[in-house]
């Protein structure tokens, strides 16, 4: 290998190992046992380094390999797919931003923790809550933190996690925890509201043992929770924590976790300027109350105001002492690398919307989702498995098996909701899924119904 | 050439508008249809929100130009060389971008069918992080490194116990570990104990011999160390942790010094993670995304994160699941859309860079420490051994003798056009160093970082009190830590120092 376009010392290694004094550079590894090295080329990537223009034939190769679909998919389960402003990946391209660190060094990253500071401040007015952290990875990962957290403060361990949360981030949770002995314990729903049922809540609370109180706001099945305070006021009286999950986008619409006093809010930036992206990197939003003993035991990293020597205003990283570059085994978290620059995505998208464009999206995602619930009830024997009411997701009862509907939508390239068991799934609409769009979905679930009937 | 920051008074966000004009910066789109159709909105009163949010109300213009300022007083590796050791910030290759295209648009429950191509890549990834690791199988479901370390612990864990040896409550760290592995253990509930390095800065083997016995779960490691030097003794270190049952884990982070010269599966580790925003070159966006691999060899493949990639009559599935698996670290299957650019990262680089990414860097090192030897004052452990991926230096003499700190050249390096090394690590160096250049930066680049290193040493001894008003061609002057984090005046969002302001809040208590 004499040249290379990211290597660009090859043709002055000899120069470079006169300076150091040595004759090759396997002289460099004497310390490696010999029986260990590897002679050989590893078995990765093709046979050589490929051009860049090779690289793209096969960035195309894989593109096509999957299906281009014809509509958004219908599909939600904890992120959705929303249109995303072209300012957005637009500044987040910017090299300064892209391609920097985390900044240990805050006056030589000026921009970088302004910026972050702005997603904590903007997504703090959202949530009506004091202090947001520069994120985590995802929404099940804040979720399991925020548990952990809750352990570490009262030192009490079972959490209480509804049936209607998601099943992913209970999943997520369910690894997490597993060193620390933390028990779940499942709250019911109601099969008719598909709300949280207070009365199992009530009884599985009266437990002296509870740490945490989990609750999703919308829920798993895209449902309001209506008694969201009662459930906050139940964690206060148990000495536990409560935890909202929120979809931030809702929250153009609902009363945030700050207005009820939630000790902890987690949930997704993912809906606020983010691609799918296969579900990673997502954003895992996390927030507490101003409050010392909750700020204390938050994981992650925090932007602060502070001034310089000549008075000026400036942005650091503050109380660094919880971190595990400090505390080591007594850190908060073990988290060094968060998703900083998918933080300055939702904070540019934020403030691309702003206060009025934060409710119009929630309504038209409210409208659009309504209308498509109504055209699929309207087919013949097909209804709404919840009686109230809900936001971007909601999940339809069928009278034939979900599997030959799927089947159908994916013959027409049309990717479905979640199946949930055989006759209902889970449907996610929101403002790039436009009329046509929705008509199709329906007229296709409709012919496989009356296509079965007939048959 | 010394780059030059820019010096903007930029105003927060929530204070750019102050005319009073009502602006949004982009439209809804709105279907006026379905809006006829869906006439009224059944939401509970009691849950609906009075006011709308306070953001701010500003056009597409004005946010454009914010964002951009502030991003001309941000440094990243594409404005010059960022030397921070153990973080591995080397260049990222712009053909990554266009990766992104196999993942964007495609959600992750969509059909399997409908994503091959996103499959098939991850599949390769699998196979080719196996290969690199001298691992049998890997797992891509982490979303960064450290959560791979964090599952490597819960896999430790869970082994143990699946062997019914419960009583295994310690987990062993190299002194010289990162913070991120004692963190971990600790998540994963188990006792930390240290293991002291010697005067050579390598594992004193007779310590560890000592501290091994039947409690021992595994031993975290780093080779190279985070002092860049390789441990030498590492195939009687596996021995002596194995002989007690015990799980030999590699932390990753410092593998670009060894890339393709020797693997961890070759040295006796039975567990590794990879950060793929090190050593396979995702750029790390301010603190993140980054992406991670959790591979695993022999037993141990049972237990990694699930679900991992399979090919099952010329199809790939989703559905392999490890039979004792730990469960699932992240909620979906990892930060796909960074593997994405480290599958290209590699292509690019083929068998034959990934051979040289360990050479040249270990090379770039061993020059810079070869270019700053007659420098006194910057110190070293054990100086007549090579180093691997990053050097450290103490700089204990000039804080002595001049009351120059680290922190002070850190600062006095960011005057000079450059990013500083990491300061004040591994702990068991006093007034620590520590540079790691990578094998993306020309010699030219090296001789220009020594040059501005060696000028400071200088500075330090001529004329200590004006180094210690660096930096100051930087946007801003030394920042005030206490202020920041007094609990009179800590402020984390604008939301505090407008309630602040009103009178609505005071201390942090």
């Amino acid at each position: 290998m004499y040249k290379h376009p990211w290597l660009p010392n090859l043709d002055l290694i000899d120069e470079m190992l006169k300076e150091i004094g040595v004759k090759s550079l396997d002289e460099l590894f004497n310390d490696i046992p010999a029986e260990i090295k590897i002679n050989k080329l590893l078995n990765v990537a093709k046979t050589k380094p490929l051009s860049e223009y090779e690289i793209e034939k096969e960035i195309n190769e894989k593109v096509k390999k999957n299906v281009e679909l014809e509509a958004p998919p219908f599909i939600g389960a904890g992120i959705c797919p929303h249109y995303i402003p072209n300012v957005v990946k637009f500044i987040i391209s910017r090299s300064e931003f892209y391609t920097s660190y985390t900044p240990y060094q805050p006056e030589i990253s000026q921009g970088l923790l302004q910026a972050l500071f702005e997603y904590q401040s903007l997504m703090a007015e959202l949530l009506e809550m004091d202090v947001v952290n520069a994120s985590m990875y995802d929404w099940g990962s804040a979720l399991a933190e925020a548990v952990l957290m809750a352990n570490r403060i009262n030192g009490k361990r079972t959490v209480l996690v509804p049936e209607n949360a998601n099943p992913f981030h209970k999943e997520v949770l369910r690894t997490w925890i597993q060193g620390k002995g933390i028990k779940i314990e499942e709250v019911k729903y109601d099969k008719n509201s598909g709300e949280v049922d207070i009365e199992d809540l009530d009884k599985k609370s009266n437990n002296d043992d509870i740490s945490a109180i989990y609750i999703q706001q919308p829920n798993f099945f895209g449902i309001f929770e209506s008694n969201i305070e009662h459930i906050i006021d139940t964690a206060k009286h148990k000495r536990a924590l409560s935890i909202v999950g929120v979809n931030p986008l809702s929250l153009g619409l609902i009363k945030p976790p700050g207005s009820y006093e939630a000790d902890i809010a987690v949930g997704d930036g993912q809906e606020l300027g983010l691609p799918l992206n296969f579900g990673g990197p997502l954003m895992g939003l996390f927030a507490v109350r101003w409050d010392m003993s909750l700020v204390r035991q938050m994981p992650g990293r925090i932007v602060g105001i502070t001034k310089d020597v000549n008075d000026k205003t400036g942005f650091t990283l503050i109380l660094q002492t919880r971190e595990q570059f400090i505390k080591r085994e007594k850190a908060t978290s073990n988290i060094t690398t968060n998703e900083a620059l998918l933080a300055i995505a939702n904070a540019i998208y934020l403030s691309l919307l702003g206060k009025e464009g934060i409710r119009e999206l929630a309504e038209e995602i409210y409208f659009r989702s309504h209308y498509a619930s109504k055209k699929l009830t309207e087919i013949d024997n097909v209804s709404m498995a919840f009686r109230s009411d809900f936001f971007e997701e909601f999940v339809i009862k069928f009278p034939i098996e979900y599997d030959k509907i799927s089947n159908k939508l994916k013959e027409r390239r049309l990717q479905g909701g979640l199946k949930l068991s055989d006759y209902t799934s889970l449907f996610c609409v929101t403002e790039v899924h436009d009329k046509k769009s929705i008509d199709l979905l329906v007229s296709t679930i409709q012919e496989v119904i009356n296509g079965v009937e007939a048959s | 050439m010394v780059w030059r920051q820019a010096k903007w008074d930029e105003p927060l966000i929530f204070e750019l508008n102050n005319s009073g004009a009502t602006r949004q910066g982009f439209l809804i789109n709105k279907d006026d249809e379905i809006r006829s159709e869906i006439k009224e909105m059944k939401i509970p009163k009691n849950l609906l929100r009075e006011t709308g949010p306070d953001l701010p109300s500003l056009s597409e213009l004005e946010i454009v130009r914010h964002f951009v300022r502030l991003s001309q007083m941000s440094f990243g590796v594409d404005n010059g060389i960022m030397p921070l050791g153990s973080c591995t910030m080397k260049y990222n290759p712009k053909i990554e971008e266009k990766a992104t295209a196999i993942t964007e648009s495609h959600h992750p429950l969509e059909d399997e069918d409908n994503v091959q191509g996103i499959l098939e890549m991850i599949y390769e990834l699998q196979n080719w992080f196996s290969e690199i690791t001298g691992m049998d199988e890997c797992s891509l479901q982490v979303p960064a490194g450290s959560a791979g370390e964090f599952a490597g612990v819960l896999m430790i864990k869970k082994y143990h116990e699946e062997h019914n040896r419960n009583y295994k409550d310690t987990m062993l760290v190299a002194d010289t570990a990162h913070g991120t592995n004692p963190a971990s253990a600790a998540m994963a509930g188990y006792k930390v104990i240290y293991v002291k390095s010697n005067g050579e800065g390598l594992i004193d083997m007779d310590i560890l011999r000592e501290i091994v016995n039947d409690k021992t779960a595994g031993f975290m490691l780093t080779n190279p160390n985070t002092l860049g030097l390789f441990e030498e003794n590492i195939l009687e270190i596996s021995k002596i942790i194995h002989s007690a049952n015990a799980i030999l884990y590699y932390d990753g982070a410092n593998l670009n010094g060894v890339l393709g010269i020797v693997r961890p599966g070759d040295m006796g580790f039975d567990i590794v993670h990879l950060n793929l925003h090190k050593t396979f070159a995702v750029p790390h966006g301010g603190g993140g995304p980054g992406a991670g691999a959790i591979c695993a060899k022999g037993e141990l493949v049972n237990y990694l994160p699930y679900p991992m990639v399979e090919k099952v009559n010329g199809k790939y599935k989703l559905s392999k699941i490890p039979k004792n698996s730990i469960g699932k670290i992240a909620t979906f299957y990892g930060n796909v859309g960074n593997l994405a650019r480290s599958f290209v990262y590699l292509l690019g680089l083929g068998p034959q860079g990934v051979q040289m990414v360990g050479k040249m860097s270990t090379l770039a090192t061993n020059y810079l420490i070869a270019k700053l030897r007659d420098v006194k004052e910057l110190e070293l452990i054990a100086p007549n051994r090579h180093r691997k991926h990053e050097v450290v230096f103490s700089v204990k003499q000039l804080m002595e003798n001049y009351g120059v700190s680290a922190n002070d050249v850190a600062k006095a390096l960011l005057d000079s056009g450059f990013y500083a090394p990491t300061i004040y690590f591994p702990p068991i160096v006093e007034e620590a160093l520590m540079i790691e250049p990578t094998e993306t930066e020309t010699k030219e680049t090296l001789d220009m970082f020594a040059e501005a290193l060696k000028k400071i040493v200088e500075n330090a001894k001529r004329n200590p009190e004006q180094l210690l008003k660096s930096p100051t061609n930087t946007s801003v002057s030394r920042l005030d830590q206490a202020y920041a984090n007094h609990p009179s005046t800590i402020t984390p969002t604008y939301r505090v120092l407008r309630l602040r302001r009103l009178g609505k809040i005071n201390y942090l208590k």
